[in-house]
Protein backbone atom coordinates (compact mmCIF):
# COMPACT_ATOMS: atom_id res chain seq x y z
CA UNK A 1 0.00 0.00 0.00
CA UNK A 2 1.23 3.71 -0.84
CA UNK A 3 0.53 6.28 1.30
CA UNK A 4 0.45 9.95 -1.33
CA UNK A 5 2.61 12.21 -0.02
CA UNK A 6 1.15 15.40 -0.66
CA UNK A 7 2.55 19.03 -0.31
CA UNK A 8 0.84 21.64 1.28
CA UNK A 9 -1.79 23.33 1.18
CA UNK A 10 -3.88 20.73 1.61
CA UNK A 11 -7.07 22.45 1.23
CA UNK A 12 -8.60 23.66 -2.00
CA UNK A 13 -10.77 25.90 -3.75
CA UNK A 14 -13.20 23.83 -5.42
CA UNK A 15 -13.96 26.75 -8.04
CA UNK A 16 -12.00 27.24 -10.65
CA UNK A 17 -11.51 30.87 -11.88
CA UNK A 18 -14.18 30.78 -14.38
CA UNK A 19 -16.60 29.79 -11.97
CA UNK A 20 -15.52 32.35 -9.48
CA UNK A 21 -15.95 35.12 -12.04
CA UNK A 22 -19.33 33.54 -13.64
CA UNK A 23 -20.73 34.20 -10.43
CA UNK A 24 -19.80 37.61 -9.69
CA UNK A 25 -21.51 38.57 -13.01
CA UNK A 26 -24.51 36.97 -12.36
CA UNK A 27 -25.04 38.14 -9.12
CA UNK A 28 -24.29 42.09 -10.94
CA UNK A 29 -27.66 41.04 -12.46
CA UNK A 30 -30.19 42.94 -10.10
CA UNK A 31 -28.24 45.96 -10.09
CA UNK A 32 -28.26 46.03 -13.62
CA UNK A 33 -31.81 45.38 -14.36
CA UNK A 34 -32.14 47.86 -11.77
CA UNK A 35 -30.07 50.74 -13.12
CA UNK A 36 -32.35 49.58 -16.94
CA UNK A 37 -35.49 50.12 -15.12
CA UNK A 38 -34.54 53.30 -13.92
CA UNK A 39 -31.87 55.11 -16.74
CA UNK A 40 -32.73 53.09 -19.88
CA UNK A 41 -31.67 50.98 -22.25
CA UNK A 42 -28.57 52.53 -22.90
CA UNK A 43 -27.30 50.46 -19.91
CA UNK A 44 -27.81 47.52 -22.17
CA UNK A 45 -25.89 48.71 -25.03
CA UNK A 46 -23.04 50.01 -22.64
CA UNK A 47 -22.58 46.25 -21.53
CA UNK A 48 -22.59 45.06 -25.16
CA UNK A 49 -20.14 47.77 -26.38
CA UNK A 50 -18.02 47.03 -23.05
CA UNK A 51 -17.75 43.11 -23.53
CA UNK A 52 -16.77 43.13 -27.46
CA UNK A 53 -14.25 45.64 -26.32
CA UNK A 54 -12.62 43.40 -23.53
CA UNK A 55 -13.09 40.52 -26.20
CA UNK A 56 -11.10 41.61 -29.01
CA UNK A 57 -8.85 43.54 -26.74
CA UNK A 58 -8.01 40.31 -24.73
CA UNK A 59 -7.70 38.14 -28.14
CA UNK A 60 -4.80 40.90 -29.07
CA UNK A 61 -2.79 41.14 -26.05
CA UNK A 62 -2.99 37.46 -25.59
CA UNK A 63 -1.62 36.79 -28.98
CA UNK A 64 0.98 39.74 -28.99
CA UNK A 65 1.92 37.84 -25.68
CA UNK A 66 2.22 34.61 -27.74
CA UNK A 67 0.15 32.66 -24.89
CA UNK A 68 -3.38 31.08 -26.06
CA UNK A 69 -5.68 32.98 -26.38
CA UNK A 70 -9.04 30.52 -25.50
CA UNK A 71 -7.50 30.71 -22.33
CA UNK A 72 -8.53 33.99 -21.21
CA UNK A 73 -11.80 33.83 -22.83
CA UNK A 74 -12.32 31.17 -20.85
CA UNK A 75 -11.44 32.41 -17.32
CA UNK A 76 -14.25 35.29 -17.64
CA UNK A 77 -12.06 38.09 -16.22
CA UNK A 78 -12.59 40.47 -19.12
CA UNK A 79 -15.94 40.09 -18.26
CA UNK A 80 -16.47 41.01 -15.05
CA UNK A 81 -14.12 43.96 -15.98
CA UNK A 82 -16.29 44.92 -18.88
CA UNK A 83 -19.75 44.86 -16.60
CA UNK A 84 -18.03 46.83 -13.71
CA UNK A 85 -16.91 49.59 -15.85
CA UNK A 86 -20.16 49.21 -18.07
CA UNK A 87 -22.65 49.64 -15.13
CA UNK A 88 -20.19 52.35 -13.43
CA UNK A 89 -20.38 54.69 -16.70
CA UNK A 90 -23.07 56.94 -17.19
CA UNK A 91 -25.40 55.14 -19.56
CA UNK A 92 -26.25 57.62 -22.29
CA UNK A 93 -22.31 58.49 -22.95
CA UNK A 94 -21.21 58.38 -25.84
CA UNK A 95 -19.79 55.23 -27.39
CA UNK A 96 -15.90 55.97 -27.60
CA UNK A 97 -16.10 56.21 -23.81
CA UNK A 98 -16.82 52.82 -22.88
CA UNK A 99 -14.50 52.00 -25.36
CA UNK A 100 -11.49 53.95 -24.66
CA UNK A 101 -12.33 52.56 -20.74
CA UNK A 102 -12.57 49.07 -21.58
CA UNK A 103 -9.54 49.05 -23.83
CA UNK A 104 -7.48 50.76 -21.44
CA UNK A 105 -8.00 48.31 -18.38
CA UNK A 106 -7.46 45.33 -20.16
CA UNK A 107 -4.64 46.55 -22.07
CA UNK A 108 -2.60 48.93 -20.07
CA UNK A 109 -3.88 47.95 -16.36
CA UNK A 110 -4.18 43.96 -17.00
CA UNK A 111 -1.88 43.11 -19.41
CA UNK A 112 0.93 45.16 -19.03
CA UNK A 113 1.45 44.03 -15.35
CA UNK A 114 1.57 40.52 -16.87
CA UNK A 115 -2.56 39.30 -17.52
CA UNK A 116 -4.71 37.99 -15.04
CA UNK A 117 -4.08 37.58 -11.53
CA UNK A 118 -0.66 40.13 -12.09
CA UNK A 119 -2.18 43.97 -12.10
CA UNK A 120 -1.51 46.40 -9.28
CA UNK A 121 -4.74 48.08 -9.68
CA UNK A 122 -8.51 47.10 -10.27
CA UNK A 123 -8.69 47.43 -13.98
CA UNK A 124 -12.03 48.47 -13.98
CA UNK A 125 -11.47 51.02 -11.51
CA UNK A 126 -8.38 52.57 -13.75
CA UNK A 127 -9.96 52.63 -16.67
CA UNK A 128 -12.86 54.51 -14.76
CA UNK A 129 -10.71 57.03 -13.20
CA UNK A 130 -8.94 57.75 -16.63
CA UNK A 131 -12.53 58.32 -18.35
CA UNK A 132 -13.18 60.12 -15.35
CA UNK A 133 -10.17 62.38 -15.20
CA UNK A 134 -9.92 63.15 -18.96
CA UNK A 135 -13.59 63.54 -19.83
CA UNK A 136 -15.46 65.14 -16.73
CA UNK A 137 -18.51 66.47 -18.57
CA UNK A 138 -19.52 63.06 -20.37
CA UNK A 139 -18.76 60.87 -17.10
CA UNK A 140 -20.84 63.04 -14.65
CA UNK A 141 -23.34 63.19 -17.09
CA UNK A 142 -26.21 60.81 -15.48
CA UNK A 143 -29.23 60.41 -17.16
CA UNK A 144 -32.15 61.47 -14.80
CA UNK A 145 -34.65 58.80 -13.64
CA UNK A 146 -37.33 58.01 -16.17
CA UNK A 147 -40.27 58.83 -13.66
CA UNK A 148 -38.61 62.14 -13.50
CA UNK A 149 -37.74 63.08 -17.23
CA UNK A 150 -39.47 65.71 -19.53
CA UNK A 151 -39.16 63.42 -22.39
CA UNK A 152 -38.81 59.82 -22.37
CA UNK A 153 -36.11 57.74 -24.67
CA UNK A 154 -37.49 54.99 -26.52
CA UNK A 155 -34.40 51.54 -27.56
CA UNK A 156 -34.14 53.50 -31.05
CA UNK A 157 -33.21 57.41 -29.57
CA UNK A 158 -30.74 55.07 -27.13
CA UNK A 159 -29.15 54.15 -29.93
CA UNK A 160 -29.28 57.34 -31.84
CA UNK A 161 -27.96 59.19 -28.52
CA UNK A 162 -25.27 56.89 -27.58
CA UNK A 163 -23.63 56.58 -31.55
CA UNK A 164 -24.47 60.10 -32.98
CA UNK A 165 -25.11 62.21 -29.96
CA UNK A 166 -28.79 63.32 -31.05
CA UNK A 167 -32.16 61.52 -30.66
CA UNK A 168 -33.89 61.11 -33.87
CA UNK A 169 -36.05 63.85 -33.12
CA UNK A 170 -32.86 66.23 -32.31
CA UNK A 171 -32.48 66.15 -29.01
CA UNK A 172 -29.13 66.44 -27.37
CA UNK A 173 -28.21 64.70 -23.80
CA UNK A 174 -28.29 67.86 -22.16
CA UNK A 175 -31.66 68.53 -23.08
CA UNK A 176 -32.66 64.72 -22.11
CA UNK A 177 -31.78 65.55 -18.66
CA UNK A 178 -33.80 67.99 -17.83
CA UNK A 179 -36.76 67.38 -15.41
CA UNK A 180 -40.14 68.86 -15.80
CA UNK A 181 -39.27 71.97 -14.15
CA UNK A 182 -36.72 72.81 -17.01
CA UNK A 183 -33.93 72.17 -15.40
CA UNK A 184 -30.78 70.02 -15.80
CA UNK A 185 -30.74 67.51 -12.77
CA UNK A 186 -27.44 65.87 -11.49
CA UNK A 187 -27.12 62.91 -9.34
CA UNK A 188 -28.57 63.12 -5.34
CA UNK A 189 -24.42 63.50 -4.69
CA UNK A 190 -23.42 65.53 -7.03
CA UNK A 191 -26.86 68.28 -6.38
CA UNK A 192 -25.92 67.75 -2.83
CA UNK A 193 -21.85 69.09 -2.83
CA UNK A 194 -22.78 71.54 -5.12
CA UNK A 195 -25.59 73.02 -3.23
CA UNK A 196 -23.21 72.63 0.01
CA UNK A 197 -20.70 74.22 -1.24
CA UNK A 198 -22.95 77.31 -1.92
CA UNK A 199 -23.81 77.57 1.19
CA UNK A 200 -27.36 76.24 1.49
CA UNK A 201 -27.88 74.12 4.37
CA UNK A 202 -28.91 70.09 4.30
CA UNK A 203 -32.35 70.57 4.40
CA UNK A 204 -32.85 72.99 1.64
CA UNK A 205 -30.47 70.89 -0.56
CA UNK A 206 -32.93 67.69 0.07
CA UNK A 207 -36.22 69.57 -1.15
CA UNK A 208 -34.68 68.84 -4.63
CA UNK A 209 -36.94 66.23 -6.38
CA UNK A 210 -33.92 64.39 -7.28
CA UNK A 211 -33.56 63.12 -3.90
CA UNK A 212 -37.08 61.24 -3.51
CA UNK A 213 -37.86 59.95 -0.21
CA UNK A 214 -35.05 58.02 1.09
CA UNK A 215 -31.84 58.79 -0.76
CA UNK A 216 -32.37 59.79 -4.30
CA UNK A 217 -34.78 58.33 -7.00
CA UNK A 218 -33.49 55.40 -8.55
CA UNK A 219 -30.33 55.06 -6.80
CA UNK A 220 -31.64 53.97 -3.29
CA UNK A 221 -33.32 50.89 -5.37
CA UNK A 222 -30.16 50.36 -7.76
CA UNK A 223 -27.42 49.97 -4.17
CA UNK A 224 -30.01 48.01 -3.02
CA UNK A 225 -30.10 45.51 -5.68
CA UNK A 226 -26.40 45.60 -5.54
CA UNK A 227 -26.28 44.48 -2.24
CA UNK A 228 -28.93 41.61 -2.65
CA UNK A 229 -26.36 40.31 -5.31
CA UNK A 230 -23.35 41.14 -3.02
CA UNK A 231 -25.10 39.38 -0.26
CA UNK A 232 -25.83 36.50 -2.73
CA UNK A 233 -21.95 36.34 -3.15
CA UNK A 234 -21.11 36.17 0.21
CA UNK A 235 -23.52 33.48 1.05
CA UNK A 236 -21.73 31.48 -2.21
CA UNK A 237 -18.56 31.97 -0.54
CA UNK A 238 -17.28 34.01 -3.43
CA UNK A 239 -16.18 37.10 -1.63
CA UNK A 240 -15.44 36.94 2.81
CA UNK A 241 -17.67 39.26 3.94
CA UNK A 242 -14.52 41.42 5.89
CA UNK A 243 -14.13 44.00 2.29
CA UNK A 244 -17.71 44.93 2.11
CA UNK A 245 -17.98 44.92 5.90
CA UNK A 246 -14.78 47.03 6.24
CA UNK A 247 -15.60 49.32 3.94
CA UNK A 248 -19.05 50.01 4.82
CA UNK A 249 -18.45 50.62 9.20
CA UNK A 250 -14.90 52.64 7.21
CA UNK A 251 -17.89 55.15 5.31
CA UNK A 252 -20.35 54.79 7.65
CA UNK A 253 -18.95 55.51 11.80
CA UNK A 254 -16.97 58.31 10.14
CA UNK A 255 -19.66 59.99 8.03
CA UNK A 256 -21.93 59.60 11.17
CA UNK A 257 -20.12 61.30 13.57
CA UNK A 258 -19.54 64.22 11.14
CA UNK A 259 -23.10 64.57 10.57
CA UNK A 260 -24.40 64.30 14.10
CA UNK A 261 -21.84 66.86 14.88
CA UNK A 262 -22.44 69.05 11.66
CA UNK A 263 -26.12 68.26 10.53
CA UNK A 264 -26.49 71.26 8.57
CA UNK A 265 -23.59 70.79 6.16
CA UNK A 266 -22.92 67.30 6.06
CA UNK A 267 -24.24 64.25 3.67
CA UNK A 268 -26.71 61.62 5.64
CA UNK A 269 -25.24 58.27 6.56
CA UNK A 270 -28.43 56.94 4.45
CA UNK A 271 -27.56 59.06 1.68
CA UNK A 272 -23.35 57.65 2.15
CA UNK A 273 -25.03 54.62 1.78
CA UNK A 274 -27.77 54.70 -0.50
CA UNK A 275 -25.78 56.66 -3.05
CA UNK A 276 -23.30 56.68 -5.76
CA UNK A 277 -21.70 53.70 -6.16
CA UNK A 278 -21.51 52.86 -2.61
CA UNK A 279 -22.80 49.17 -2.93
CA UNK A 280 -21.15 47.80 -6.17
CA UNK A 281 -18.08 49.22 -4.73
CA UNK A 282 -18.47 47.52 -1.78
CA UNK A 283 -19.56 43.87 -2.99
CA UNK A 284 -17.64 44.00 -6.22
CA UNK A 285 -15.01 46.20 -6.88
CA UNK A 286 -13.16 46.34 -3.50
CA UNK A 287 -13.22 42.61 -3.49
CA UNK A 288 -11.41 41.75 -6.15
CA UNK A 289 -8.89 38.80 -5.25
CA UNK A 290 -6.10 39.93 -7.27
CA UNK A 291 -5.72 43.79 -5.62
CA UNK A 292 -7.16 44.00 -2.52
CA UNK A 293 -5.39 42.23 0.77
CA UNK A 294 -5.05 38.79 1.22
CA UNK A 295 -5.25 37.77 4.88
CA UNK A 296 -8.84 38.24 7.01
CA UNK A 297 -7.17 40.70 9.17
CA UNK A 298 -5.59 42.61 6.07
CA UNK A 299 -8.73 42.43 4.25
CA UNK A 300 -10.77 44.25 7.30
CA UNK A 301 -7.59 47.16 7.11
CA UNK A 302 -8.15 47.75 3.42
CA UNK A 303 -12.09 48.02 3.62
CA UNK A 304 -11.90 50.22 5.92
CA UNK A 305 -9.61 52.23 4.38
CA UNK A 306 -11.48 52.44 1.22
CA UNK A 307 -14.73 53.43 3.24
CA UNK A 308 -12.57 56.18 4.92
CA UNK A 309 -11.39 57.74 1.67
CA UNK A 310 -14.77 57.51 0.22
CA UNK A 311 -15.84 59.42 2.98
CA UNK A 312 -12.83 62.26 2.84
CA UNK A 313 -13.47 62.13 -0.48
CA UNK A 314 -17.23 62.44 -1.03
CA UNK A 315 -17.02 65.44 2.20
CA UNK A 316 -13.66 67.64 1.61
CA UNK A 317 -12.58 66.45 -2.15
CA UNK A 318 -12.97 67.80 -5.33
CA UNK A 319 -15.41 64.27 -6.72
CA UNK A 320 -18.79 64.12 -5.83
CA UNK A 321 -18.53 60.14 -5.47
CA UNK A 322 -15.21 58.63 -4.69
CA UNK A 323 -15.26 54.65 -4.79
CA UNK A 324 -13.02 54.91 -8.11
CA UNK A 325 -10.23 56.90 -6.24
CA UNK A 326 -10.58 55.06 -2.90
CA UNK A 327 -9.74 51.43 -4.48
CA UNK A 328 -7.07 52.58 -6.56
CA UNK A 329 -5.63 54.26 -3.56
CA UNK A 330 -6.31 51.75 -1.60
CA UNK A 331 -5.01 49.08 -3.83
CA UNK A 332 -1.39 50.85 -3.62
CA UNK A 333 -1.41 50.17 0.14
CA UNK A 334 -2.17 46.57 -0.31
CA UNK A 335 1.60 45.54 -0.11
CA UNK A 336 1.88 47.71 3.26
CA UNK A 337 -0.69 46.08 4.70
CA UNK A 338 -0.13 42.15 3.62
CA UNK A 339 3.17 42.89 5.00
CA UNK A 340 2.03 44.02 8.33
CA UNK A 341 -0.86 41.12 8.23
CA UNK A 342 0.45 38.16 7.81
CA UNK A 343 -0.87 35.49 10.00
CA UNK A 344 1.86 33.32 12.02
CA UNK A 345 1.55 30.01 10.31
CA UNK A 346 0.70 27.23 13.38
CA UNK A 347 3.22 26.17 15.31
CA UNK A 348 5.98 29.16 14.27
CA UNK A 349 6.07 31.62 17.51
CA UNK A 350 3.58 34.44 17.73
CA UNK A 351 3.18 36.47 20.60
CA UNK A 352 2.82 33.85 23.74
CA UNK B 1 38.49 58.84 -31.66
CA UNK B 2 36.91 55.71 -30.17
CA UNK B 3 36.63 57.89 -27.12
CA UNK B 4 33.59 60.04 -29.00
CA UNK B 5 32.49 57.44 -30.72
CA UNK B 6 32.21 55.58 -27.19
CA UNK B 7 30.46 59.14 -25.67
CA UNK B 8 28.06 59.16 -28.52
CA UNK B 9 26.75 55.82 -27.64
CA UNK B 10 27.15 56.28 -24.27
CA UNK B 11 25.02 59.61 -24.11
CA UNK B 12 22.38 58.83 -26.94
CA UNK B 13 21.85 55.12 -26.18
CA UNK B 14 23.60 52.70 -23.65
CA UNK B 15 23.43 54.80 -20.65
CA UNK B 16 20.62 57.42 -22.04
CA UNK B 17 20.07 59.57 -18.70
CA UNK B 18 16.93 60.13 -19.04
CA UNK B 19 15.80 56.04 -20.45
CA UNK B 20 18.55 54.34 -18.40
CA UNK B 21 20.07 56.80 -15.76
CA UNK B 22 16.12 58.49 -14.91
CA UNK B 23 17.89 61.20 -14.21
CA UNK B 24 16.24 64.48 -14.06
CA UNK B 25 12.36 62.62 -13.85
CA UNK B 26 10.71 65.79 -12.34
CA UNK B 27 11.15 68.51 -15.42
CA UNK B 28 10.42 65.60 -18.01
CA UNK B 29 7.69 64.47 -16.55
CA UNK B 30 6.07 67.73 -15.75
CA UNK B 31 6.63 69.73 -18.90
CA UNK B 32 6.78 67.54 -22.25
CA UNK B 33 3.21 68.25 -22.63
CA UNK B 34 3.84 69.64 -25.92
CA UNK B 35 6.88 69.33 -28.16
CA UNK B 36 7.81 72.76 -28.23
CA UNK B 37 7.98 72.56 -24.45
CA UNK B 38 9.72 69.66 -24.35
CA UNK B 39 12.25 70.97 -26.70
CA UNK B 40 12.99 74.38 -25.12
CA UNK B 41 13.84 72.56 -21.90
CA UNK B 42 15.89 70.14 -23.68
CA UNK B 43 17.72 72.90 -25.24
CA UNK B 44 18.14 74.67 -21.85
CA UNK B 45 19.18 71.85 -19.98
CA UNK B 46 21.45 70.71 -23.21
CA UNK B 47 23.12 74.44 -22.83
CA UNK B 48 23.74 73.95 -19.29
CA UNK B 49 24.88 70.31 -19.32
CA UNK B 50 27.41 71.57 -21.83
CA UNK B 51 28.80 74.61 -20.18
CA UNK B 52 29.13 73.33 -16.57
CA UNK B 53 30.50 69.75 -17.57
CA UNK B 54 33.48 72.38 -19.44
CA UNK B 55 34.05 74.45 -16.32
CA UNK B 56 33.70 71.51 -14.03
CA UNK B 57 36.42 69.57 -15.63
CA UNK B 58 38.48 72.64 -15.81
CA UNK B 59 38.79 73.37 -12.16
CA UNK B 60 38.83 70.38 -11.60
CA UNK B 61 42.33 70.40 -10.27
CA UNK B 62 41.99 73.26 -7.91
CA UNK B 63 38.49 72.07 -6.28
CA UNK B 64 39.07 69.96 -2.59
CA UNK B 65 37.50 66.83 -2.73
CA UNK B 66 35.25 67.82 0.80
CA UNK B 67 33.58 70.41 -0.73
CA UNK B 68 33.45 69.59 -4.50
CA UNK B 69 29.70 68.92 -4.69
CA UNK B 70 28.55 73.05 -3.32
CA UNK B 71 31.22 74.14 -6.34
CA UNK B 72 29.43 72.31 -8.49
CA UNK B 73 26.30 73.07 -7.89
CA UNK B 74 27.42 76.73 -7.97
CA UNK B 75 28.89 76.51 -11.00
CA UNK B 76 25.15 74.78 -12.36
CA UNK B 77 23.50 77.50 -10.57
CA UNK B 78 25.25 80.18 -12.59
CA UNK B 79 25.20 78.75 -16.08
CA UNK B 80 21.04 77.88 -15.50
CA UNK B 81 21.00 81.93 -14.24
CA UNK B 82 22.54 82.50 -17.76
CA UNK B 83 20.22 80.78 -19.67
CA UNK B 84 17.38 81.27 -17.25
CA UNK B 85 17.78 85.55 -18.40
CA UNK B 86 18.50 84.59 -21.66
CA UNK B 87 15.15 82.78 -22.23
CA UNK B 88 13.48 85.54 -20.57
CA UNK B 89 14.81 88.07 -22.68
CA UNK B 90 14.27 86.37 -26.23
CA UNK B 91 11.86 83.54 -25.83
CA UNK B 92 9.71 85.02 -23.58
CA UNK B 93 6.64 82.92 -23.81
CA UNK B 94 8.09 79.93 -23.84
CA UNK B 95 9.77 81.16 -20.94
CA UNK B 96 6.69 81.73 -19.13
CA UNK B 97 5.18 78.48 -20.40
CA UNK B 98 7.96 76.04 -18.83
CA UNK B 99 7.79 78.50 -15.36
CA UNK B 100 9.37 77.35 -12.33
CA UNK B 101 11.32 74.21 -14.14
CA UNK B 102 13.71 76.65 -15.47
CA UNK B 103 15.12 77.15 -12.36
CA UNK B 104 14.57 73.89 -11.09
CA UNK B 105 17.22 72.71 -13.60
CA UNK B 106 19.54 73.73 -11.12
CA UNK B 107 18.50 70.28 -9.22
CA UNK B 108 18.27 68.30 -12.33
CA UNK B 109 20.33 65.31 -11.09
CA UNK B 110 21.52 64.93 -15.24
CA UNK B 111 23.41 67.57 -14.63
CA UNK B 112 25.15 67.26 -11.34
CA UNK B 113 25.57 63.42 -12.29
CA UNK B 114 27.42 64.15 -15.23
CA UNK B 115 29.60 66.44 -13.36
CA UNK B 116 30.59 64.07 -10.45
CA UNK B 117 30.54 61.02 -12.91
CA UNK B 118 32.60 62.46 -15.84
CA UNK B 119 33.40 66.09 -16.15
CA UNK B 120 35.27 65.46 -13.04
CA UNK B 121 37.52 63.19 -13.64
CA UNK B 122 38.35 63.69 -17.69
CA UNK B 123 39.96 66.44 -19.88
CA UNK B 124 37.67 69.32 -20.33
CA UNK B 125 37.08 68.25 -24.25
CA UNK B 126 36.19 65.10 -23.54
CA UNK B 127 33.76 66.35 -21.03
CA UNK B 128 32.18 68.86 -23.47
CA UNK B 129 31.59 66.14 -26.16
CA UNK B 130 30.07 64.36 -23.61
CA UNK B 131 27.54 67.31 -22.12
CA UNK B 132 26.63 67.42 -25.64
CA UNK B 133 25.80 64.19 -26.58
CA UNK B 134 23.79 63.94 -22.52
CA UNK B 135 21.64 66.92 -23.01
CA UNK B 136 20.89 65.88 -27.12
CA UNK B 137 19.97 62.31 -25.28
CA UNK B 138 17.99 63.99 -22.79
CA UNK B 139 16.82 66.46 -25.47
CA UNK B 140 15.74 63.54 -27.80
CA UNK B 141 13.45 61.66 -25.19
CA UNK B 142 11.97 64.91 -24.15
CA UNK B 143 10.83 65.49 -27.67
CA UNK B 144 9.42 62.03 -28.27
CA UNK B 145 7.80 62.24 -24.97
CA UNK B 146 6.26 65.41 -26.00
CA UNK B 147 5.59 64.40 -29.26
CA UNK B 148 3.45 61.22 -28.20
CA UNK B 149 1.51 62.89 -25.21
CA UNK B 150 0.65 65.89 -27.90
CA UNK B 151 -0.48 63.53 -30.56
CA UNK B 152 -2.44 61.49 -28.03
CA UNK B 153 -3.55 64.34 -25.87
CA UNK B 154 -4.30 67.04 -28.31
CA UNK B 155 -4.44 65.60 -32.15
CA UNK B 156 -1.79 68.29 -32.99
CA UNK B 157 2.46 68.51 -33.25
CA UNK B 158 4.43 71.76 -32.81
CA UNK B 159 1.48 73.11 -31.10
CA UNK B 160 3.04 77.12 -30.21
CA UNK B 161 6.29 76.38 -32.09
CA UNK B 162 6.69 80.43 -32.60
CA UNK B 163 7.06 80.73 -29.03
CA UNK B 164 10.51 78.98 -29.36
CA UNK B 165 11.81 79.34 -32.91
CA UNK B 166 9.91 82.99 -33.51
CA UNK B 167 7.18 83.79 -35.82
CA UNK B 168 8.05 82.02 -39.29
CA UNK B 169 7.30 78.39 -37.01
CA UNK B 170 3.62 79.12 -36.29
CA UNK B 171 3.10 77.65 -39.80
CA UNK B 172 4.94 74.34 -38.59
CA UNK B 173 1.87 73.46 -36.39
CA UNK B 174 0.08 70.08 -37.79
CA UNK B 175 -3.36 69.35 -36.58
CA UNK B 176 -3.15 65.33 -37.54
CA UNK B 177 -7.02 64.85 -36.48
CA UNK B 178 -9.30 67.27 -34.10
CA UNK B 179 -10.80 65.91 -30.78
CA UNK B 180 -13.85 67.52 -29.48
CA UNK B 181 -12.57 66.62 -26.30
CA UNK B 182 -8.84 66.71 -25.45
CA UNK B 183 -7.61 63.34 -23.82
CA UNK B 184 -6.67 65.46 -20.24
CA UNK B 185 -5.41 62.18 -19.07
CA UNK B 186 -2.50 61.83 -21.68
CA UNK B 187 -1.54 65.82 -20.84
CA UNK B 188 -0.97 65.77 -16.94
CA UNK B 189 1.40 64.33 -15.03
CA UNK B 190 -0.05 60.45 -15.09
CA UNK B 191 0.03 60.26 -18.83
CA UNK B 192 3.34 61.38 -18.64
CA UNK B 193 4.81 58.17 -16.45
CA UNK B 194 2.35 55.98 -18.23
CA UNK B 195 4.19 56.86 -21.46
CA UNK B 196 7.81 57.16 -20.69
CA UNK B 197 6.72 53.38 -19.16
CA UNK B 198 5.80 52.29 -22.66
CA UNK B 199 9.19 54.15 -23.82
CA UNK B 200 11.99 52.45 -21.78
CA UNK B 201 9.85 48.81 -22.69
CA UNK B 202 10.44 50.32 -26.25
CA UNK B 203 14.10 50.36 -25.68
CA UNK B 204 14.75 47.50 -23.35
CA UNK B 205 12.74 45.33 -26.17
CA UNK B 206 15.04 46.70 -29.00
CA UNK B 207 18.07 46.14 -27.16
CA UNK B 208 16.87 42.44 -26.08
CA UNK B 209 16.11 42.12 -30.11
CA UNK B 210 19.62 43.18 -31.00
CA UNK B 211 21.16 40.87 -28.42
CA UNK B 212 19.40 38.23 -29.64
CA UNK B 213 20.57 38.94 -33.29
CA UNK B 214 24.24 39.47 -32.04
CA UNK B 215 23.95 36.33 -30.42
CA UNK B 216 25.96 33.91 -33.04
CA UNK B 217 23.82 30.33 -34.01
CA UNK B 218 25.52 27.82 -33.16
CA UNK B 219 27.61 25.59 -35.25
CA UNK B 220 25.49 22.64 -36.14
CA UNK B 221 27.85 19.91 -36.71
CA UNK B 222 26.61 17.40 -39.98
CA UNK B 223 28.08 14.60 -39.96
CA UNK B 224 28.04 12.81 -43.86
CA UNK B 225 26.98 9.73 -43.72
CA UNK B 226 29.38 6.74 -45.09
CA UNK B 227 28.51 3.88 -44.65
CA UNK B 228 24.60 2.80 -46.02
CA UNK B 229 21.54 2.31 -43.81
Amino acid sequence: MTFKIAASPHTHQRRTTQQVMRWVYLALIPGVLAQTYFFGFGVYIQLALALLTAWVAEGLCMRMRGRPIGHAWQDHTAIVTAVLLAVSIPALAPWWIIVMGTAFAIVVVKHVYGGVGQNLFNPAMAGYVLLLVSFPVQMTSWPIPAELAQIQVSITDTLNLIFTGFTSAGYNLEQLRMGIDGMTMATPLDSLRNDLNHQLTLTEALTKPVFGDIAGIGWAWVNLAFLAGGLVLIKQKIISWHIPGGMLVGLLVPAAIYWLFNPDQAITPMLHLLSGATMLGAFFIATDPVTAATSNKGRWVFGLLVGFIVFAIRTWGGYPDAVAFAVLLANMCVPVIDRYTQPIAYGHGGRS
Amino acid sequence: MSTYKELTWQGLWNNNPALVQLLGLCPLLAVTATVTNALGLGLATLLVLIGSNITVSLVREFVPKEIRIPVFVMVIATFVTVIQLLMNAYVYGLYQALGIFIPLIVTNCAIIGRAEAYASKNPWHHAAFDGLMMGLGFTLVLVLLGGIREIIGNGTLFDGANLLLGEWAAGLRIELFTVDYPLLLAILPPGAFIVMGFIIAGKNWIDQYRAARAEKPEKVVTRARVTSQ
